[in-house]
């Protein structure tokens, strides 16, 4: 399993009812399904995912966070909902940040981090928009519409009065590295928060 | 009909009838005293009856769903695209039961059927029919089957609605809802054609109040229209462009009413057709019943509230250009079914046969079905 997964799987508790937006082909579901009992939804847009998450009995719904939101699902419906490396792609991720935990009640993302040194330095020096292995698009086909770095994220968090409960950092390889846990924001390539309303 | 039957077909299949004599007791309050149902099957059911897939029918469909009564037919049964070794409901896995529903014209008890009580056909005194009516038929014939659960229940529109019927009315007897194309209660709009229709039938002079066996006549012309408006509704504006455009049959207008356009005699040519084999007040009962199913009705108009004693899961799929019954009711029951806390997987296909693309095999239809029913087979070890 993808290092990530590995990390978002050991935050689940058993029989914890998931909500996965934009969940890929289901891999991070179906182990949940099977390793936690958990139960849930994957939201997803792209039809061969779909398809792969019905053959292996994930449950997935056609819709588009842009354009249909979360508006089809109860508050508080969620003990977790699940955001892995779409933050970026959505057109509003403040609004889709409040939408997670109206829904559930914990919320985990997952981003690149954009102030990486590589990113950093690779800007720095040819002057043209970075490339990296966890964004490998060029700047006018790229679906990561909403680049950001992790304090970017976490000031987003505080205007928003949403509390971080966990922070992992991870390095291109996904591993947790002590120098990435020194410096993250230069040295973290990919964060796993897991956020929740203040007031709890 | 080719010289050899394709492969991927069931072949030649032979309907079967079973007969009923125990009375079953109808929504409408009436009972009928017996009753024949026409089934056909296709493949084997296995040692421990779990790998049974019922296929319900919409308002035209009946048991011929697949392969062909003879190498003579033009065609092969209304779902041959689906159901098939190597097709979406692969036949080399599942035992899939096909019936002609109550009230139906092609075989099983209906308004053309003989009354025991006259001796003459029922015509109009044959109960109206509800989905619920025929889900609770379906089951007795899945007894007689010795189908204690089925795998799957799959239906596209009024096929759907019964699907969607089943998993509420029994929901310990089946493990998959497959809901095509279908929606969890008409609109007004769905009515009003609907109505247009019955209009249509009830006021040709050759309906006689519905007794027109006695006569030894048939309401065609009514038959036709009715089916002329319905079979507008199944297509989209863009599938009709692209077929007929406003291609003309001749070269210029003759500026009469004859059929001139090529639409026109299209809907005509399927009305005709249509009227040569479909019974009347079969066609009346059909529409009522979709007009009355309405499952969230005896729970104060909540969905979620009728849907929370379901247990299977659910799959179900919309077609994009559907406006009969669009993806935006689809999606109504699939919230319901959300917030019920059932297990249920949604995708709209993009498609452009308005509500007839349920029976067509486009590639992601064919690939999300296809992949759905795989693991409902493995889950069952068929």
């Amino acid at each position: 399993m993808r290092p990530d997964l590995e990390i978002i799987q050991q935050w689940i508790k058993p029989g914890d009812h998931v909500l996965d937006l934009g969940c890929g082909d289901g891999t991070l579901l179906d182990y949940l399904q099977r390793e936690r009992q958990a139960t849930g939804f994957g939201l997803e847009i792209n039809p061969d995912h779909i398809t792969t998450c019905m053959g292996r009995g994930v449950s997935v719904i056609e819709q588009n966070l842009d354009t249909q939101g979360l508006d089809n699902f109860d508050d508080g419906m969620f003990d977790i909902v699940l955001m892995t490396q779409a933050l970026q792609a959505v057109r509003r991720p403040d609004k889709v940040l409040d939408e997670m935990l109206r829904v559930g009640s914990e919320g985990i993302v997952t981003f690149p981090n954009f102030a990486h040194w590589r990113l950093r330095w690779g800007l720095a020096l040819s002057g043209r928009m970075p490339e990296s292995e966890a964004l490998p698009y060029k700047w006018y086909n790229t679906p990561n519409i909403r680049l950001c770095t992790f304090k970017d994220f976490e000031a987003l968090c505080r205007q928003k009065g949403i509390r971080i409960r966990s922070r992992r950092v991870v390095d291109g390889q996904h591993q947790n590295s002590w120098l990435a846990r020194l410096w993250p924001n230069l040295l973290g390539e990919i964060a796993i928060y897991r956020i929740s309303r203040e007031e709890e | 009909m080719p010289d050899s039957l394709p492969a991927d077909s069931v072949g030649i299949v032979t309907p079967q009838s079973y007969h009923f004599d125990t009375p079953i007791e109808l929504a409408c309050g009436q009972t009928l005293e017996s009753y024949d149902l026409v089934v056909e099957t296709y493949g084997e059911l296995n040692d421990d009856a779990s790998n049974a897939v019922l296929i319900c029918h919409a308002l035209s469909g009946h048991h011929h769903a697949a392969g062909y009564h003879s190498m003579e037919d033009r065609k092969p049964g209304w779902w041959d695209s689906c159901i098939g070794p190597g097709k979406p409901i692969d036949t080399n896995r599942f035992f899939v039961v096909s019936l002609n529903n109550l009230g139906g014209c092609h075989g099983s008890t209906g308004p053309n059927s003989l009354n025991p009580a006259t001796n003459k056909p029922y015509g109009p005194d044959f109960p109206v029919i509800t989905v619920s009516d025929w889900v609770k038929s379906q089951s007795l014939l899945a007894d007689r089957l010795g189908i204690q659960c089925w795998a799957a229940v799959v239906g596209g529109s009024l096929g759907g609605m019964q699907a969607l019927q089943w998993s509420l009315d029994f929901p310990d007897r089946l493990r998959h809802s497959v809901v095509i194309a279908s929606t969890p209660r008409l609109t007004a709009q769905n009515i009003a054609f609907n109505e247009v229709a019955r209009q249509a039938i009830t006021s040709d002079r050759e309906f006689h109040d519905g007794r027109y066996y006695d006569f030894n006549i048939v309401p065609r012309r009514g038959l036709m229209l009715a089916r002329m408006v319905g079979h507008i509704t199944y297509l989209s504006d863009a599938s009709m462009g692209e077929k007929f455009g406003r291609e003309l049959r001749e070269e210029a207008y003759k500026f009469g009413y004859d059929a001139e356009f090529q639409v026109e005699s299209y809907l005509r040519y399927q009305g005709e057709r249509f009227s040569e084999s479909f019974d009347a007040n079969t066609y009346l009962l059909m529409t009522r019943a979709l007009d009355y199913f309405d499952p969230a009705y005896e729970h104060g108009g909540d969905l979620s509230r009728a849907i929370a004693r379901a247990r299977c899961e659910f799959l179900v799929l919309s077609f994009s250009t559907d406006w009969r019954f669009a993806p935006e009711r689809s999606e109504e029951l699939v919230n319901a079914m959300i917030s019920a806390r059932k297990k249920v997987s949604y995708a709209e296909i993009d498609a452009p046969w308005g509500h007839d693309a349920f029976l067509i095999p486009t590639p992601r239809y064919t690939d999300v079905f296809t992949a759905y029913m795989d693991r409902v087979a493995r889950e069952v070890g068929a």
